[in-house]
């Protein structure tokens, strides 16, 4: 209990004395999540899409391969990206491990999924009738999709806050292919996972406080978009 | 006289069940077509395949004298029909932005837009639930909506499935007068499903009476009515059955 008051005391000190550090790890949790969510969202609803309205050959199969990503270990997704820009591998070329770049692309990988999958079970959903309602409406293709995305928003935005909660939360991989290099590559989980290690729980308390606040504050106003013009 | 729209050897079959089976249908330019049927008697498929919405398993649509590519129909081809389906699907917004949905379609200018819907929500007696969400609505509010959001559209050909089978008395009565008119004004091109003979009676130049997928007759609505074949003729009695 001792341990908890004095987490969120050293918290509010930290925050309220501004540290550079601090914030400095704040922002870059900030943009390497916002980023790699924003990835998921534009790459993830189209292909969601696609995949609840068509069929084709190996959808199916694709399908599975998605219900499997959403559940895809991160430290799996972690050694995947680590192997591919590691020096000597397909990427290495291009120096990208240990920077910001290689956790986008971890956590983009394991929202993805999520992200995909959530727009896919959206969509099946939609009474066929729906679709020859706004054929008659006279929409074309990208009109009817849009309209669809309007009917379906509430779940739409549930599957992107599923998949920022994966990422904002992803510990394991940002580790693995960040390497929680300080001033470099040290976001809100990775330095609580080693200030733990080193003991400092207060300070681990502390952040795990900003980390919490800030998956609320983003979620709030993603819940806040969701639910606009939806009385009751 | 040419038929505007017409319907050679149409099939439409579900897992090996004729589901439709028209070998010669042509609807004439201004007229009135009623039809009628029992339940599952394939009126709404109808429906869906003459205006297009779904492709029949086999057979030609013609519209004009032109083939109609039946899967395929150019979007041109396709906003000058409007569609009132069975099922009243309402989107998840306001009244007004669902009887605007159409010209937004078309990407009609927003003032255009404005005073159009006003016009029609008017008509319908539904203008005080403008600001309100469509999801909110009674079924025979949201049947309102569902013929404002066709009718805007000031159709060629206007399909009616079942339009007004969730509405009051009075307010049934009242539109169809309006709608008699309208449609004689605007020479619409309309078919009309229905199960209420009196709405069929006062509205349609001609009927078909639809049983198992086929037509079992057709010709004036009047005479159908009068001297129905034999088929016809028990199903016309049962819908004139009274509960005592
Ligand atoms: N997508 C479908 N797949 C399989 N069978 C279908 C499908 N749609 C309709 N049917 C069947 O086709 C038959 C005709 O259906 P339809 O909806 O055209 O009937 P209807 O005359 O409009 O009936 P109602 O008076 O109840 O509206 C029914 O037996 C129905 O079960
Ligand atoms: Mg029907």
């Amino acid at each position: 209990m001792d341990l908890l008051i004095e987490g969120m005391r050293e918290a509010i000190e930290m925050l309220i004395s501004g540290d550079p550090e601090i914030f400095e790890i704040t922002w870059l949790t900030l943009k390497v999540s916002l980023s790699a969510i924003l990835i998921s969202t534009l790459i993830g609803i189209p292909i969601g899409v696609i995949l609840g309205l068509t069929a084709f050959r190996g959808r199916r199969l694709l399908l599975v391969l998605v219900n499997i990503g959403m559940g895809l270990p991160p430290v799996v997704a972690g050694l995947w990206i680590t192997m591919l820009l590691w020096r000597s591998g397909p990427l290495g070329s291009l120096s990208l491990l240990y920077s910001p770049f290689a956790i986008v692309m971890a956590q983009v990988l394991v929202s993805l999924p999520i992200v995909i999958g959530l727009t896919c079970s959206a969509f099946q959903q939609i009474d066929k009738n729906m679709l020859i309602q706004i054929k008659s409406l006279g929409a074309t293709r990208f009109q009817t999709v849009s309209l669809l995305l309007r009917e379906t928003r509430i779940a739409i935005m549930a599957a992107i806050m599923a998949g920022f909660g994966r990422v904002i939360a992803e510990v394991g991989a940002a580790m693995m292919v960040g390497g929680n290099i300080r001033g470099e590559t040290r976001i809100l989980t990775t330095s609580i996972v080693m200030e733990v290690s080193k003991g400092n729980f207060d300070v681990a308390l502390a952040l795990s406080f900003i980390l919490m606040s800030l998956a609320f504050i983003i979620t709030f106003f993603l819940t806040i978009l969701q639910q606009r013009n939806k009385k009751q | 006289m040419k038929p505007l729209i017409h319907l050679d050897h149409i099939q439409y079959t579900s897992k090996e069940r004729t589901i439709l089976s028209v070998p010669e249908l042509s609807i004439f330019h201004g007229e009135i077509l009623g039809v009628m049927g029992p339940n599952g008697a394939g009126k709404s498929t109808l429906v869906k395949i003459l205006s297009c919405l779904q492709a029949p398993t086999s057979g030609k649509i013609f519209y004009n004298g032109v083939e109609v590519p039946a899967g395929n129909v150019s979007l041109e081809q396709r906003r000058k029909w409007a569609v009132v389906l069975q099922q009243t699907l309402i989107f998840d917004t306001t009244v007004f932005q669902n009887v605007a949905a159409g010209l937004k379609i078309r990407k009609v200018p927003k003032a255009m837009i404005k005073e159009k819907v006003e016009y029609w929500l008017e008509k319908f007696g539904i203008s005080h639930l403008a600001k309100k969400n469509a999801h909110q609505l009674s079924g025979g509010e949201a049947q309102r909506v569902n013929l404002a959001r066709a009718l805007i559209l000031e159709p060629e050909v206007l399909y009616l499935d079942e339009p007004f089978s969730a509405l009051d008395y009075p307010t049934k009565v009242r539109l169809i007068r309006d709608f008699s008119s309208i449609l004689k004004e605007t020479s619409t091109t309309t078919v009309f499903v229905s199960h209420d003979i009196s709405e069929v009676k006062f509205l349609t130049d001609r009927l078909a009476i639809l049983k198992l997928g086929e037509i079992i007759q057709l010709g004036f609505t009047a005479e159908v009515l009068q001297t129905p074949h034999h088929e016809a003729a028990s199903f016309l009695n049962e819908m004139t059955l009274n509960l005592e």
